[in-house]
């Protein structure tokens, strides 16, 4: 096999300042030869970490306990959370935004940034498409299980029904499910599809008759010809493009299920975008609590760069500033409404009422921590990075739990006004589908390529070809846009 | 790029095939399981229809209705003023067969329920769900016969379900009343037929002016 030696070009003395950091952080350095490459980002699918047998089997005990709640609400009903009139959404509904949302990043990724021609996304959007798969099959679980009936879930499609009526396409349910199924089906289909040249790459390369043949299931019989990387290339332009519009309009309608409900604190014309916004937002976070352990982990350093945490953490910083300004409108909306319901609920009820620290806690992270990646240090610093990731990953569950809660335990009657607690099983719903991600994610990390293989190696002959082309000519290179 | 089989072939070569059929029964099952479950719910085995009762007394219909011409509501005396129909009671029963049948094998429930005071443990045979409100005032009320429900009960030898009782079924009727009632006089009529020249369901229906509530979420569901 050839390899094409990537030209490093001088440093340009009169390059501007950008320049030449973007040339400290390229999106992939040091590369080894393809084949070592290859051997490199499929070697954890042929030797366990030691703490990973551990981990799964943690995660795993925690999904049980995500069993044992839902079985437990199946038989007990809804009765067993803490939910009640005028709070008959809590624990559940917060879950269910915060899953969904954080599965927007993975989309954004692949999606967007791909149609974008950001090719930092090469490295990092196995990864984040898995989160995003991982993350609906939680997000998809909260309303099911808020049915009351849950067995009776299939009566939210339109199918034809003896009941003689179809479901109320006026009520955001049945949007729901469209919306989440819809993003489902796409995001599989897209993971998937870009899967199968590395699968047939595991195939290839995999020790003992067993796995090659597993892999090589799966692979399809993808042998990487010319007429089938075309096909492939078309496929997954054509999905991109469908999944684009995936990335706006599902959590547009997830934000509709609040904003078409009355309820000050709810009823306002800017959810839609706000929670775009937060859902990229929470899923970048999410994101980087995966991504940095990974890096570390298995050593990829040399195909995820201090490029792609930088981008990562500017990607936080506009959205989170997006978001801060959201906030902003949000309780400006209320206070020129001059209605007394939102003034109170917005103003009074959210900054001074039961659920008061909450609201200072997720306006303190949200709003303040993304704005430490103006320094171009800390953007780059795993540790701060990590620990932002997680901060933004709590701080959007508790906007989330505030936007319902604080909403919904003081309405316009003060005499129905009612404080919420969840109880065990709200709380074991909640840690049990941390549980199920992680395990989830964990087989993932242990049996699928995570890192696409041909996508980084397409990446890396891009770069050597510009790169080489660019040398000749004399311009700043076009790799690094 | 060559490729050299040093190495068996993974798969055989069949196994393409194979892996095709195979995604093609699975995407097939998946169309054809919901489908065969949608057809399987219109069947009258799913519904309950015609399906036999088992009574503690073997109680003849055909006898009481057809041969003796006792009315409907003789023994479901309730049908007219509450939700529920009723069933006779055991001393009901006894009133006329003090004279008849009495001592025969047939009739040793009632002799039991006399002694004990225990009414008989009919089985039911038409039930709705209980999150369906049902009240059988209205309906005979405003001029649902019994027979649009029940069916032909004076053919029956033991009583059995007739009706699909789907919400489809109960929305048929709530969505466009008028054709199926019937005049007040005719109630527990069997066999009735509506004549093209008979509009009284139709002025049933313009007496009363809650139609539109009854396809209410809350007509049926309380």
């Amino acid at each position: 096999m050839t390899t094409i030696p990537i030209p490093r070009s001088d440093p340009d003395p009169n390059g501007s300042r950008a320049h030449a950091q973007l040339e400290r952080y390229p999106i992939m350095r040091e590369l080894p030869d393809e084949g070592t490459l290859t051997t490199q980002l499929l070697a954890p699918l042929w030797t366990s970490h030691p703490a990973w047998k551990w981990l799964f089997l943690a995660s795993g005990a925690l999904s049980l306990l995500f069993l044992f709640a839902i079985g437990v609400t199946f038989v007990r009903g809804i009765g067993a959370w803490g939910n009640n009139i005028p709070v008959a959404w809590a624990y559940a509904i917060t879950d269910f935004v915060w899953w969904i949302g954080i599965g927007h990043a993975g989309t954004f990724i692949s999606a967007f940034l791909l149609l974008l021609h950001q090719r930092w996304r090469a490295s990092i959007n196995r990864l984040a498409e898995a989160m995003t798969l991982f993350a609906l099959v939680n997000a998809s679980l909260f309303p099911i299980l808020h049915l009351g009936r849950p067995w009776f879930f299939y009566w939210l499609v339109p199918y034809p029904a003896t009941m003689g009526v179809w479901p109320n396409f006026k009520s955001s349910l049945p949007w729901d499910v469209a919306a989440i199924s819809t993003y489902f089906t796409v995001s599989l289909l897209f993971w998937y599809l870009g899967l199968v040249p590395d699968l047939a790459a595991a195939r290839d390369r995999a020790p003992g008759r067993t796995r090659r043949r597993v892999y090589g299931l799966f692979a399809l019989g993808w042998h990487g010809s010319g007429t089938e990387w075309r096909h492939y290339r078309v496929a997954y332009t054509l999905l991109a493009g469908l999944a684009t519009p995936l990335v706006v309009s599902v959590h547009s309608i997830v934000s509709l299920d609040f904003a078409i409900a009355q309820l000050p604190g709810w009823h306002s014309t800017i959810f839609p975008p706000y929670f775009v916004v937060g859902a990229i937002y929470s899923g970048f976070a999410m994101v980087l609590m995966l991504v940095l352990p990974v890096r570390h982990v298995f050593r990829l350093h040399n195909v995820i760069t201090r490029r792609h945490l930088d981008h990562i953490a500017l990607l936080l910083l506009v959205t989170g500033s997006l978001l801060a300004y959201s906030y902003l409108c949000e309780a400006f909306g209320a206070w020129y409404s001059g209605d007394l319901f939102e003034r109170y609920t917005m103003l009074t009820a959210r900054t001074r009422g039961p659920y008061a620290a909450f609201f200072w806690i997720m306006t303190a992270v949200n709003v303040l921590t993304p704005q430490l990646f103006w320094w171009t240090r800390l953007r780059t610093n795993v540790v701060v990075l990590f620990v932002v990731g997680v901060l933004i990953w709590v701080g959007m569950w508790l906007e989330r739990f505030v936007i319902i809660v604080a909403s919904l335990n003081r309405d316009f009657l003060p005499s129905s006004w009612h404080f919420y607690a969840p109880t065990w099983v709200d709380w074991s719903l909640l840690a049990g589908s941390v549980g199920l991600f992680s395990f989830l994610f964990l087989a993932f990390l242990r049996w699928v390529p995570f890192v696409p293989v041909s996508e980084v190696k397409r990446e890396q002959r891009e770069i050597a070809w510009e790169s080489a082309y660019v040398d000749r000519d004399g311009a700043m290179p076009e790799v690094m846009r | 790029m060559h490729i050299t089989c040093a190495v068996a072939a993974l798969f055989s070569p069949r196994a393409t095939t194979i892996a095709r059929s195979v995604i093609i029964a699975g995407l097939t099952l998946i169309l054809l399981i919901p489908a065969m479950a949608m057809g399987w719910v219109r069947t009258p085995w799913a519904r309950g229809e015609h399906h036999t009762v088992v009574q503690p007394i073997a109680f003849d219909h055909r006898i009481h209705v057809t041969g003796l011409r006792i009315d409907c509501r003789y023994c479901h005396a309730d049908a007219e003023r509450t939700a529920s129909a009723g069933l006779p009671s055991t001393k009901k029963c006894v009133a006329c067969h003090s004279q008849t049948w009495m001592s025969t094998s047939l009739m040793a429930p009632i002799r039991r329920s006399l002694e004990t005071g225990r009414p008989i443990p009919w089985a039911r045979v038409t039930q709705l769900p209980d999150f369906v409100y049902f009240d059988h005032a209205i309906h005979v009320g405003r001029g649902v016969g019994c027979e649009t429900c029940h069916g032909r009960v004076d053919r029956m030898a033991t009583a059995e379900q007739v009706a699909p009782l789907t919400m489809d079924w109960c929305l048929d009727c709530h969505r466009n009343p008028g054709p199926r009632l019937r005049p007040l006089t005719e109630i527990t009529t069997m066999g009735y037929r509506h004549s093209p020249s008979d509009t009284s369901g139709v002025r049933l229906v313009a007496q009363g002016d809650r139609i539109r509530r009854l396809t209410d979420c809350t007509a049926c569901h309380r």
